[in-house]
């Protein structure tokens, strides 16, 4: 590999967005009409009355809608996105409420106007009348089923799934050790500091309809507004700008407003934006995390498990309009690094009154991860032995790669890891944190009244699932490469590192590649960003992609040359003959040669019009079996996932009398494989960490009985400042090349933020000595804790 | 479905009043005819256009849409654009030289990957400049202090705090090779009381 491959390079997206010139999507559309929604102040009720006469007076008001407005297709519920054999009792929300609203901030009428103080002037003038219902919140509420969230699904459970791998009530009851847990993860979401957004303009005389979003998956958003508004695909063009933060909530579409306003610009003519608030993000977006787990282990003398059962409830909030992705994934990637002589795995999706609940950052694997590490401590802690030793007693060895865990995963294909070197990772997270120096540490600590503790956690994420993803590049006359992948970005750098992949397959300079991704104009073909699957599956596209630009390159510069394809090199742009720098033509050049032209507009044009002179008059300037121009096209489609894997270690002080918790040393080490940019790789970490710390210390969606989110902003939830994440957070890796893809990388994205629970809950169990079952853990809950252990 | 017209009146939009705000937006003589409820925030995007201002809250938490106002850091979701008339303001678009060069702390970013959606970026570029000027080697207790107001989703704030550093860094590498002044550029240097 090349010299760009692994290089800490400058990302090449900073540049707009540091002099504020980046375009995100309320920067677009300054003179769009804007939306406002009428939304639910109740989390469960039957609409009674609609009352929008007292809107009508508001000046600039442009058209109020509610459902009976809406056309056939915009009428209908709106798409089950991900169906699933368990998922017998899929329902979804509609566009907007048809006489029932199921939680709070739930979309009952778009009011359109001139700005958006003047819409949401009419909205507040507009007077619905509820008969409110009785509110399930809660998994307690949700498992008891007293009352339905919806009429037709009884026990609210909109799903049931059992998975396993072995006879596990035989091996638990065989186990010499048998232990039961009950575990707990609350609420939290994936809050980008950019919520939804929305701008639609439809262009009459050519029957088009442009659509900027701030999505994670501008091809999905594509099909579905084009089947909801009954146009053609080729009617419909998704840009995806530049997007302020997504971590999962923006891979959900159709939203209610991606289908609304792009509806409201077709039926007045003018464009219309949306552009959400941050209560709005809070109530009417979606959030992650709520699950309660059973657990079962039986285990040996040594600490080995035998047979480990898990039962567990996911609150799924109102809808499942994303299906049972995020329970699966808890289910299957709990098992980490580790093979349980038998696994069974069973859960309930659950409706409530709340906010639906989509993939966050992680999803569905910090849970899991949770659930297994706190199992682990507490075979450690019952046979007294380091939780390191049971661990690796547990793992799976390199030399059982590929491993099959015997389980279908998210992806509907075997969960079967692909590499990884477990206990090689336990070796650099003890050294990286101290583990074995440790009980000196905490000994000294506590003989100056100080309690410190220290906890590890190990995972294993599956990354770059399929299906897809596609990659073009193009060279232009003038040398500069263009290169377009579908899938979408959210900041992660993606136009760095596959310019990166590209720049190094062609041998061109990085500063000739441009990368665009999520605009349905320049890549029609694509999934989406999410299961930190970019690197993986669009970088593998690109190199695919750009190697086949390269080929036609040189084939192009041979016959021109008169030398063999297999005899020349592209170096910095340049067509040389090997080793011969001063043989060469610059890739441009070839460019132009592959293209007959019969129109001169500039100088290299006319190097290419067909009286330019040259080729060989008895065969037509564009062979059968050729095209004109430099370009690749290459689709990238790995048989199944690839898996990354990483261990976290924290080190966590906890005040005697205040039960302030603070980390004082936080450790990763981390193996996704090969590192396109280091730097970037350490960035995803950083973000996702501190999002695991949030999630174990600080943020939790808190809902009263009646479903009201009572801290639905900023200054109620607690989303970390720079004062509530380590001060360091210290890096190493190991790189385990994945055999799936070209480019033997693993995704990165996600890693960071899994273990955060887990670690945390080891570490203050450690500080504590007290069990610790559930998180997030404020000081109060701490207090709580130490109260009743008393 | 229902629809209505505003109309316009000179003085007025949609029956609202517009006032007159005069503004020195990053060098610039501006003028913005407001109603009284429009925010400093919005009009800076909307009625200048200059969108490199962000909004994450509007309840003023979260310090993406801070500009400096008469030199200081101020949150323009929390202020009405009435109220600003008269002030002079920095926003994001203004923190580079006239001539392109990146300002320190805008520089020290890339160098040190400060930044990755960008949204929240704009806050912390303007909020970090102003810091730089009152703690002009700030230790990591100083610079945690310095951006203790502004919300990051993506980058876990420890690049932020190393391109605090590295731009404190970056003014004294620019002071010495000038010889003298604070090696920020003229348009980052925020005019009024000190």
């Amino acid at each position: 590999m090349s010299s760009l491959f692994g290089a800490r390079v400058q990302r090449v997206e900073d540049d707009r967005l540091i002099r504020g010139h980046g375009a995100y999507l309320d920067d677009l559309g300054p003179d769009a009409l804007a939306a406002a929604f009428v939304r639910s102040p109740l989390a469960h009720a039957r609409i009674t009355d609609i009352d929008v006469s007292g809107a009508l007076k508001v000046p600039g008001l442009v058209a109020i809608y509610t459902y009976q407005d809406l056309p056939a297709r915009l009428a209908e519920p709106l798409p089950l996105l991900i169906p699933h054999p368990a998922l017998t009792h899929g329902r979804t929300p509609y566009a907007l409420a048809n006489g029932e609203v199921n939680h709070v901030g739930e979309a009952i009428v778009m009011v359109v106007a001139a700005d958006r103080y003047l819409a949401e002037d009419a909205a507040d003038l507009i007077d619905v009348s509820y008969e409110p219902l009785p509110a399930v919140v809660g998994l307690d509420a949700a498992r008891a089923a007293e009352h339905l969230v919806h009429d037709d699904v009884p026990g609210n459970r909109a799903a049931n799934a059992v998975q396993e791998h072995g006879d596990t009530a035989a091996a638990i009851a065989a186990a010499p050790h048998v232990l039961e847990l009950d575990l707990e993860i609350e609420r939290s979401a994936s809050t980008p500091l950019e919520g939804r957004g929305v701008l639609a303009r439809w262009e009459e005389q050519q029957k088009r309809l442009v659509v900027w979003t701030s999505t994670q998956t501008s091809t999905g958003v594509r099909a579905a507004v084009a089947a909801k508004l009954g146009l053609d695909l080729s009617q419909v063009d998704v840009i995806t700008p530049d997007v302020g933060g997504g971590f999962g909530v923006k891979i959900v579409h159709p939203w209610p407003e991606e289908v609304l306003v792009p509806w409201a610009a077709q039926q007045l003519g003018k464009p219309v934006k949306f552009t959400e608030d941050r209560r709005e993000h809070f109530i009417a977006s979606a959030h992650e995390r709520g699950q309660q787990h059973h657990v079962t282990v039986g285990y040996d003398h040594e600490g080995r498990i035998l047979g480990l059962d898990v039962r567990f409830w996911h609150d799924n909030g109102a809808y499942v309009p994303y299906g049972l992705i995020v329970p699966i994934v808890t289910s299957t990637q709990l098992l980490g690094p580790y093979k349980p002589g038998a696994y069974r795995v069973e859960f309930d999706s659950l409706y409530t009154n709340t906010v639906l609940v989509t993939p966050y950052r992680g999803a569905g694997r910090p849970h899991g991860c949770f659930v297994m590490e706190r199992t682990m401590d507490a075979i450690a802690a019952e046979l007294g032995l380091d939780r390191t030793l049971v661990r690796e007693r547990n793992f799976i060895q390199p030399g059982e790669m590929p491993y099959d865990q015997g389980l279908i995963f998210q992806d509907g294909r075997p969960l079967i890891y692909d590499s990884g070197d477990y206990p090689a990772l336990l070796t650099k997270i003890k050294d990286l944190v101290g583990w074995e120096k440790f009980a000196p540490l905490k000994e000294a600590a506590a003989a100056e009244g100080r309690r410190i503790g220290i906890g590890l956690a190990c995972y294993v994420e599956g990354t770059g699932v399929g299906p897809y993803e596609g990659g073009h590049v193009v060279v232009e006359t003038s040398g500069k490469v263009k290169v377009a992948t579908g899938l979408t970005s959210q900041g992660q750098g993606h136009q760095t590192i596959l310019a990166q992949l590209v720049a190094d397959e062609l041998g061109v300079p990085l500063a000739d590649v441009e990368v665009v991704t999520g605009d349905t104009r320049r890549f029609g073909y694509a999934v989406g960003t999410f299961a930190s699957r970019t690197a993986v599956m669009s970088g593998s596209a690109v190199t695919l992609a750009a190697r086949k630009a390269k080929e036609k390159a040189l084939r192009v510069a041979a016959e021109a040359m008169e030398v063999s394809p297999a005899d020349l090199e592209i170096i910095d742009g340049i067509v040389q003959v090997r080793g011969d720098p001063d043989s060469g033509i610059s890739l441009g050049t070839v460019a132009v040669l592959s293209n007959p032209l019969r129109y001169a507009f500039d100088e290299a044009a006319k190097a290419a019009t067909q009286f330019a002179g040259g080729g060989d008059m008895s065969r037509p300037p564009v062979a059968p079996d050729d095209e004109p121009g430099i370009e690749g096209r290459a689709y990238f489609s790995p048989v199944r996932s690839t898996f990354a894997s990483g261990m976290h270690a924290a080190i966590v002080e906890t005040d005697p009398d205040t039960a302030e918790i603070t980390i004082l040393r936080y450790c990763v080490v981390h193996d996704c494989g090969k590192l396109i940019n280091p730097q970037i790789v350490e960035g995803q970490i950083h973000g996702g960490v501190a999002q695991g710390v949030g999630g174990a210390l600080y943020e939790r969606m808190a809902y009263d009985e009646t479903g009201q989110l009572v801290n639905a902003s900023f200054m109620d939830f607690l989303m970390p400042y720079a004062s509530e994440v380590p001060r360091e957070i210290e890096i190493d890796h190991l790189e385990t090349p994945s055999p799936l893809n070209p480019l033997g990388i693993k995704g990165a994205g996600e890693a960071g933020v899994i273990p955060g629970a887990a670690v945390l809950a080891a570490a203050i169990e450690d500080a504590e000595a007290i069990p610790i079952r559930s998180m997030p853990l404020s000081p109060s809950d701490l207090f709580e804790l130490r109260r009743r252990d008393r | 479905m229902s629809s209505a017209a505003g109309e316009l009146h000179s003085g007025e939009q949609h029956g609202e009043e517009l006032h007159e705000v005069r503004l020195t937006v990053n060098g610039s003589a501006r003028t913005a005819r407001v109603p009284a409820r429009r925010l400093l925030s919005d009009c800076i995007r909307h009625d200048l256009r200059l969108t490199g201002t962000h909004v994450g809250c509007e309840h003023g938490v979260c310090g993406a849409c801070t500009i400096l106002l008469d030199g200081r850091p101020v949150r323009s979701c929390l202020l009405l654009a009435v109220s600003a008339d008269g002030a002079d303001i920095t926003t994001v678009e203004g923190l580079a030289a006239p001539d392109g060069t990146l300002s320190p702390v805008q520089q020290a970013f890339t160098e040190c990957h400060g930044l990755q959606c960008g949204f929240c970026t704009p806050g912390f570029l303007t909020t970090i400049t102003a810091g730089l000027q009152a703690v002009p080697d700030p230790d990591d207790e100083q610079a945690r202090e310095m951006i203790g107001g502004n919300l990051c989703r993506c980058t876990g704030y420890q690049n932020i705090l190393a391109s605090v550093h590295r731009a404190a860094e970056i003014i004294r590498e620019r002071a010495a090779s000038n010889g003298s002044g604070t090696g920020q550029p003229a348009a980052a240097t925020p005019a009024g009381p000190a």
